[in-house]
């Protein structure tokens, strides 16, 4: 290796970039570019003196699908394409982004994509400062510009071809126009059509036509297009500066297409805030459904729930990370690792509920003011340990592809996350309505919590009952804490994150009420998203939390009271 | 319990003696008595231990509700911290031009540009004027904390919120406070709070004779509130006060309007708290919403747990002990000091529900019990821990 293969370095981004342009050069090599009439115009058009003849070449160069001419008009736009005098051959350059100690790089011509080479067949390497860059005119970059962005609506990625569409369409340039046409014509993602047919109309809104301009208005209003809509406005208060220019049936069009699009959005924020706030609802739902029946029914207080919440979730990091160690890091069968998790969290969760309840709160029950400040201890104790085990900092939970993405209903985006949460939601729900009505330790649970002393005089187990609706309890919390996983950061403090939160619910919706539960994270979760716009985030927090503390003064019982003829109940 | 009326000559005796050491003979030997002696008593620690008693004013405050209402807030270290930012609010503007930017503002005011906010008052929210005053500031001190728990109280009793529910809302109210005061546009500092104090009443904050000072303005606090806790639960009102504890009920249908009994208590409580943030604050040199976030106000419980509540001198020793516990921990195993702290609220609560006071009673009782189990039959006589038992049975 000679002195001047050396790499240097400068940051990880310039080495990325080396990366690209070796692999573009190799493509280059490979797919013979080397005689196509793109390049040679490039070179006739980087050599000549007219003006009108570059122009020329380079429109004609939008068809070319060639990387390096890309590279080439990029160079030449910012004033790194040089040209190459020797003898009376002007040869047009690239200097390659690899530089030697002294800054020198090897040359590469355009016609080809090789390297100049010396006598000897090696390459030779050039200073910058003893080459003589091609001119370009601020005119000239105007074209050249023009062209790299059209380039971009032949880019083989639909997401980078929908983007370069909106862009261009936003410019409003007539120019673009055959170029959008061209590509309709072939265009297969559904996307990228209706992008294109925004751009057009969104370009055609500054046609002289009438009649033109019209159709324009009208599409953009039946598209829905919130993009759109800015051109829109803007057109509506130059047609009314100037109301002879555009004449009233611009102006009636334009009033109906801003009315429809403001409508639209209007419910689509409707929809957006509804969505976000049946989701918010279904992730408190979730997380407050276990202390519901630890508190609610049983009447604990567990302040180590939200502990409980995050060894759920870390459950399905370790879940994660063995389906990783045995199937791969992707694949259908790491998919399946969300599935397992579930029902590990709630093992492992409801294991961790079981050595809680016969180590600390069973000598408890009769204090729950002490009971509350031994569970406080036990989650400071459980946060420390998950510390030494996985750290201080969030780790990463990756979702399966079955629940990363989302539906795009009118311009709403569902995540198919949150909609699972909802789902799960509704199924945890159910599973513990069923669990506490339709089986027999579903009836055992609800003789006890009612009267503790004439269930045990009748024969059940009261210890065991105990014992096994705290468990239940805690394995729902680590349910919840698998499907939190899905949505936020995962770390040691994720359960102090929703502790309050959780207590709140259920006392809002009434003690030993599983539909008290299920009303309350609703109202919650709801008037949270609404007042979120308006207050922010932590502000409409506060007002919530504020909220529920005046809404006890009205129902101090909760929004379900469990009637009790008991005085202290 | 502490039931007995007068204060004995065996209480008046340790009282005053503690008082001598707190007041006059810890400071002394900190002042007089030269660096290389055995005796001496660094500034360091003179000023640890100042915040070590202020804490224990903090534990008054939380077992005068907890420990003889049988009220658990988990609100305390709100008004703890609404007392310190009081006075820490007149600290900021006493800091003058020696702050970073040089300006008559705190600094975190020329930071967040609150001149654009409050261009009438030269970028001084005007709620921040009187504390100019160091007298309207203390005034603050007792205002703040009395008013805020009166609110919530009032709202609380009225609507006979009590037990477990109580502690909860109680933890909503100082988690919201906590997230209201971690906003920058609150005007309290947001994150960092108020800090880099320079001098307070004139004197630099700093130095040895004001540290000095403050230590000993604790410790006459401590015995102030000692003396007026111990006056106040040996009166009938005290006496109202545990039977709310231990049958709420019952004493509500002897007539009494208990809601009211707990206001005042309440009410004094955070005013106790308050005067313990206020004279924290100068020692600490900072005040930030950490300090008041809802597992300072558990970690004061644990204190009076540990120490045993229901009675003056647990919570106290309970504060000192476990803060100097923790200042030893975090310092020599940091690691470690959640499992510690951890493990002594589960430890005090299951094995000890009388705390480090109640230890040699406990003790002499399970020595009674086992000398019994070899010795003849056993005569009936009720376990040690009966008042607790019976608090919560019905």
């Amino acid at each position: 290796m000679g002195e001047s293969c050396r790499l240097e370095i400068r940051n990880p981004c310039s080495f990325l970039f080396i990366h690209a342009f070796l692999v573009l050069l190799h493509l280059a090599a490979f797919a013979s570019f080397a005689a196509s009439p793109h390049r040679t115009n490039l070179v006739e058009a980087v050599l000549s003196e007219d003006l009108a003849r570059q122009t020329d070449i380079i429109k004609s160069l939008v068809e070319a699908n060639d990387p390096l001419i890309e590279q080439a008009l990029t160079a030449w736009r910012g004033g790194s394409l040089y040209v190459l005098e020797t003898n009376d051959t002007k040869t047009p350059i690239l200097l390659d982004p690899v530089t030697d100690a002294e800054g020198s790089a090897k040359a590469i011509r355009l016609i080809d994509g090789e390297f100049v080479k010396g006598a000897d067949g090696k390459p030779l390497v050039f200073a910058v400062a003893d080459l003589t860059a091609a001119d370009a005119t601020s005119k000239l970059r105007k074209v050249i510009k023009a062209t790299l962005d059209l380039f971009a609506l032949g880019n083989p990625n639909p997401a980078m071809r929908r983007d370069a569409v909106i862009k261009l369409g936003q410019e409003q340039n007539p120019d673009y126009l055959p170029f959008f046409e061209t590509r309709q014509k072939t265009e297969q993602n559904l996307e990228v059509v209706k992008a294109l047919s925004e751009a057009v109309a969104t370009t055609q809104l500054l046609s002289e036509d009438e009649s033109v301009r019209l159709a324009a208005i009208g599409r953009l209003g039946t598209m829905r297009s919130i993009n759109g809509l800015n051109f829109l406005q803007r057109l509506e208060t130059e047609a009314k500066a100037a109301p002879a220019k555009y004449g009233e049936k611009t102006a009636d069009a334009l009033h109906k297409s801003i009315r429809d699009i403001q409508d639209y959005i209007q419910w689509g924020n409707f929809f957006g805030t509804a969505f976000r706030g049946l989701s918010l609802a279904a992730i408190l739902l979730v997380a407050a459904l276990g202390l519901a029946i630890t508190f609610g029914l049983m009447g604990v207080i567990n302040m180590a729930h939200g502990e409980v919440i995050m060894i759920g979730a870390y459950s399905a990091y370790v879940t994660q990370n063995v389906f990783a160690k045995w199937f791969g890091a992707s694949g259908r069968g790491f998919d399946c690792y969300f599935i397992a998790a579930l029902v590990v969290s709630f093992v492992v969760a409801g294991l961790v509920g079981l050595i809680l309840e016969r180590g600390v709160i069973r000598f408890l029950y009769k204090r729950p003011l002490e009971s509350l400040l031994a569970t406080w201890g036990v989650s400071l104790v459980l946060q420390q340990i998950i510390r030494h085990i996985f750290g201080a900092a969030n780790v990463q939970v990756n979702s399966p592809s079955w629940l990363s993405g989302s539906f795009n209903v009118s311009d709403v985006l569902l995540g198919y996350n949150r909609l699972f949460v909802i789902g799960f939601a509704v199924f945890v729900v159910l599973l513990t309505y069923l669990l506490l009505t339709r089986t027999s330790l579903g009836l055992q649970i609800r003789a006890v919590m009612q009267n503790r002393h004439m269930a045990s005089a009748l024969g059940v187990r009261t210890d065991r009952v105990n014992m096994m609706t705290f468990a239940f309890g805690s394995g729902l919390a680590g349910m919840a804490g698998a499907c939190l996983s899905q949505i936020g950061n995962v770390g040691p403090a994720l359960g102090q994150y929703h502790i309050v939160d959780c207590f709140m619910i259920v006392v809002l919706g009434g003690v030993g009420s599983i539909v008290g539960t299920v009303s309350a994270s609703l109202g919650v979760g709801v008037t949270n998203q609404i007042l979120e716009p308006w207050l922010g985030s932590v502000l409409g927090k506060i007002t919530v939390l504020a909220a529920i503390i005046l809404f006890l003064q009205w129902r101090p019982a909760g929004l379900f009271v469990t009637r009790s003829r008991s005085l202290e109940g | 319990m502490l039931s007995n009326k007068s204060i004995s000559k065996r209480e008046l005796l340790l009282l005053v003696i503690a008082a001598l050491i707190g007041i006059v003979v810890l400071p002394c030997l900190n002042a007089f008595v030269p660096p290389a002696s055995f005796f001496h008593v660094s500034n360091f620690s003179i000023n640890i231990y100042g915040k070590y008693l202020c804490y224990a004013v903090l534990a008054i405050g939380v077992n005068l509700l907890w420990g003889y209402t049988g009220l658990l807030s988990l609100g305390q270290a709100l008004f703890f911290s609404l007392g310190g930012y009081a006075l820490g609010m007149h600290l900021m503007l006493m800091i003058g031009k020696l702050g970073q930017y040089k300006s008559d503002l705190p600094d975190f005011m020329v930071f967040l540009e609150f001149i654009k906010r409050f261009p009438e008052t030269g970028g001084l929210p005007p709620h921040w004027i009187p504390f100019r005053s160091f007298w309207f500031a203390a005034a603050m001190v007792v205002v703040v904390p009395a008013v805020v728990s009166f609110v919530f109280g009032w709202l609380a009793f009225r609507s006979r919120i009590k037990g477990v529910y109580f502690s909860i809302l109680s933890q909503a109210l100082t988690y919201a406070a906590t997230l209201m005061f971690f906003r920058n546009d609150f005007t309290f500092g947001g994150n960092n709070g108020l800090t880099d104090f320079k001098f307070i009443l004139g004197h630099e904050i700093n130095s040895a004779a004001t540290k000095r000072g403050l230590f000993i303005a604790s410790a006459v606090l401590l015995l102030a509130v000692y003396v007026v806790c111990r006056w106040l639960t040996s009166t009938k009102f005290g006496l109202i006060q545990r039977a709310i504890r231990d049958s709420e009920n019952r004493v509500l249908f002897s007539g009494y309007a208990t809601a009211n009994f707990k206001l005042f208590v309440f009410v004094l409580s955070g005013i106790i708290c308050g005067l313990g943030g206020a004279l924290f604050v100068p020692q600490v040199g900072i005040i930030n919403p950490s300090e008041m976030a809802p597992d300072k106000s558990l970690e004061a419980v644990v204190w009076c747990a540990v120490g045993g509540r229901g009675n003056l001198l647990g919570p106290i020793l309970g504060a000192v002990g476990c803060n100097a516990l923790k200042s030893y921990a975090t310092h020599s195993f940091a690691e470690q000091w959640p499992y510690i702290l951890g493990g002594l609220f589960i430890f005090a609560t299951l094995f000890m529900p009388k705390g480090l006071i109640g230890l040699p009673a406990q003790l002499m009782e399970i020595k009674r019990k086992f000398t019994r189990k070899n010795g003849d039959a056993a005569p009936q006589t009720a376990p040690a821990d009966v008042a607790f038992e019976s608090a919560t049975k019905e």
